[in-house]
């Protein structure tokens, strides 16, 4: 990839001096930014490209070796946090929507005068910084507290344990306490999009559709529901691809049995400074999500997301 | 059972809004916590002490400014570059726009964690020094995407003959521009300057990678969650909350004012 500049303007009949400079407007107004753009987001690629293939050591250096072994083997011996990464996040997305969309429709269709209130309390919580919150998951979920009492109690613990989503009568350091820190932290993501394509469907086709005898049920998988559909795209790739490269739940609220890949690559580049060897790992996660969604969008069939 | 079943989109959305809105009230309960070892997450007894003197711990209250130092000068620029973006797109055709729009899509298509990676990878071998132009830098690159996206929003929906008009009556590019369209463009720039306000605030992720030895308010937050969490965190996350919350009341309270007085005539 090669460093591109704003391309010149497009040659045209030249009658005034002013509409020439007026051509330009549009690359000048486009300059800075998209300079910034290819300097601190293309560029980056470009070197973490050519880092992965490197060979070296931190003393001695590294040079480009076209190394493409280093990939091989962070995926075989790093495949497991993958699959875990796309587990965890698909299940989060998941869970993200069965509980996103009936409070989205709740504040679309039925809140009134409320709706307003409900919006601001979705909104609210991002105030307080996301790691204080996820740490209060600590507080909530700690062994024998009154939840993980609750939950024994009902014999949901014994469930989760016998599916292997948490350990004896522990929450804490489980799969369960990281997806329930993922589901938590990019709920919002997914609401305000579904609120966003819901609030747009016009309330008097619901009325059409009882007035032929289609049963709530039916309105809603027939109308309600296709109609949302950009909102729970654009909501599920926004819980998705986040999700997928976390690792703030993964190391605050799991265990090392829980490890994502980003953890890997956190520690990877922070810690155990390999370079290439995370390099890669980004690299492939990058592939793994961009091929991810772009089958996504062309199977949903949503073209004007943003 | 035919209640649950009517009314069963307010209990599931009530249910999905408790989980949403507990973690806040756990933070604001233990705010008034006086905890017996290092870590704040378990009840036990009503103390003010952390409210009464909330920069009471070494190093928070300066990871908190610096922050806000760097959420500041990083809106600004997000917000000025996003602008001129946003404008360029959506009021001219020229050629390369598809890759451009590409190119600023491509950052929220992303994991953070891929994008902090990689620019730690640039300014390596840069041999740049870790620290706050770093963060700036980095913090600038990913909110500039978010602007873009909220400002075009409202661009498109503005009626460009309103331009028009004002170039009819015989206003200049430049005063058509600071009386019209800036002033219908404003609530869209708004959002996006706080949108990347707050992104740059609580980002952690990025400035994990970029930020060297240096300290921002999240740093401070994920060290103090493996050396010891103090009451005074809560204290911030509450304060935080409650005065995001009386931003956004104010906010609706004026803006219906407004339609009130403005309707009449």
């Amino acid at each position: 990839m090669t460093v591109t500049e704003a391309p010149p303007a497009p040659p045209g009949p030249v009658v005034h001096k002013t509409s020439v400079r007026r051509k330009l407007v549009p690359y000048w107004l486009l300059l800075p930014g998209i300079l910034w753009l290819l300097v601190f987001f293309a560029l980056p690629l470009v070197y973490q490209a050519s880092t992965s293939v490197q060979t070296g050591s931190l003393e001695q250096g590294f040079q480009v070796t076209w190394h493409f072994q280093t990939y091989w083997d962070a995926l075989t011996e790093y495949y497991p946090q993958f699959l875990r990464s796309l587990l965890y996040a698909g299940t989060a997305t998941v869970l993200c929507l069965l509980l996103g969309y009936p409070l989205a429709y709740l504040i679309a269709f039925r809140a009134g005068r409320w709706r307003n209130l409900l919006l601001v309390l979705v909104i609210a919580p991002f105030f307080t910084s996301f790691l204080i919150r996820t740490l209060a998951w600590k507080t909530i979920l700690a062994d024998g507290g009154p939840v993980v009492e609750f939950l024994n109690v009902i014999g949901f613990l014994d469930v989760t344990s016998w599916l292997g989503l948490t350990a004896g009568d522990r929450v804490l350091a489980t799969p369960l306490a990281v997806v329930t820190g993922l589901t938590y932290n990019f709920l919002p993501f997914m609401i305000l999009p579904l609120y966003t394509s819901l609030e747009r469907i016009d309330p008097r086709l619901h009325e059409a559709a009882g007035d032929l005898y289609a049963k709530p049920a039916t309105v809603f998988r027939k109308v309600t529901f296709p109609l949302s559909m950009p909102g729970v795209v654009s909501g599920t790739l926004l819980t998705f691809i986040p999700a997928s490269g976390d690792y703030v739940n993964a190391e605050l609220l799991g265990s090392t049995d829980t490890r994502m890949i980003g953890n890997v690559i956190q520690s990877q580049f922070l810690r155990v400074l390999d370079y290439p060897t995370a390099a890669a790992l980004s690299f492939i996660l990058m592939a793994i999500v961009l091929v991810m969604v772009t089958v996504y969008i062309r199977r949903a069939g949503t073209e004007d997301l943003v | 059972m035919s209640w649950i079943r009517r009314n069963f989109v307010v209990i599931a959305g009530i249910i999905t809004l408790a989980y949403l809105i507990i973690p806040n009230i756990v933070v604001m309960v233990f705010s008034f916590n006086k905890p017996a070892g290092r870590f704040n997450y378990s009840w036990q007894e009503f103390s003010l002490d952390a409210w009464k003197d909330p920069c009471g711990v070494a190093d928070m209250c300066g990871s908190l400014t610096l922050s806000l130092q760097i959420a500041l000068w990083a809106t600004l620029g997000a917000t000025v570059l996003g602008t001129m973006i946003a404008f360029a797109l959506v009021r001219y055709r020229f050629r390369a726009r598809g890759t451009i729009n590409s190119l600023i899509f491509m950052p929220m298509a992303m994991p953070e964690v891929v994008m902090a990676a990689s620019l730690l990878t640039l300014f390596l071998n840069l041999g740049a020094e870790l620290g706050f132009w770093t963060i700036l830098i980095a913090h600038t690159m990913f909110c500039l995407s978010f602007v873009v996206v909220a400002v075009k929003a409202r661009v498109m929906s503005m009626d460009p003959r309103l331009e028009e008009a004002a170039r009819d009556l015989y206003a200049g590019p430049v005063q058509t521009f600071l009386r019209v369209t800036l002033p219908i463009a404003a609530p869209g720039i708004a959002a996006g300057a706080m949108l990347a306000f707050a992104l740059s605030f609580d980002d952690f992720i990025i400035t994990n990678f970029n930020s060297g030895s240096t300290v921002t308010f999240p740093m401070f937050v994920w060290g103090s969650a493996q050396r010891g969490t103090p009451v005074q965190i809560n204290v911030i996350g509450t304060a935080m909350f409650i005065i995001a919350v009386l931003i956004v009341v104010a906010g609706q309270v004026i803006s219906s004012r407004r339609k009130k007085t403005a309707l009449p005539k």
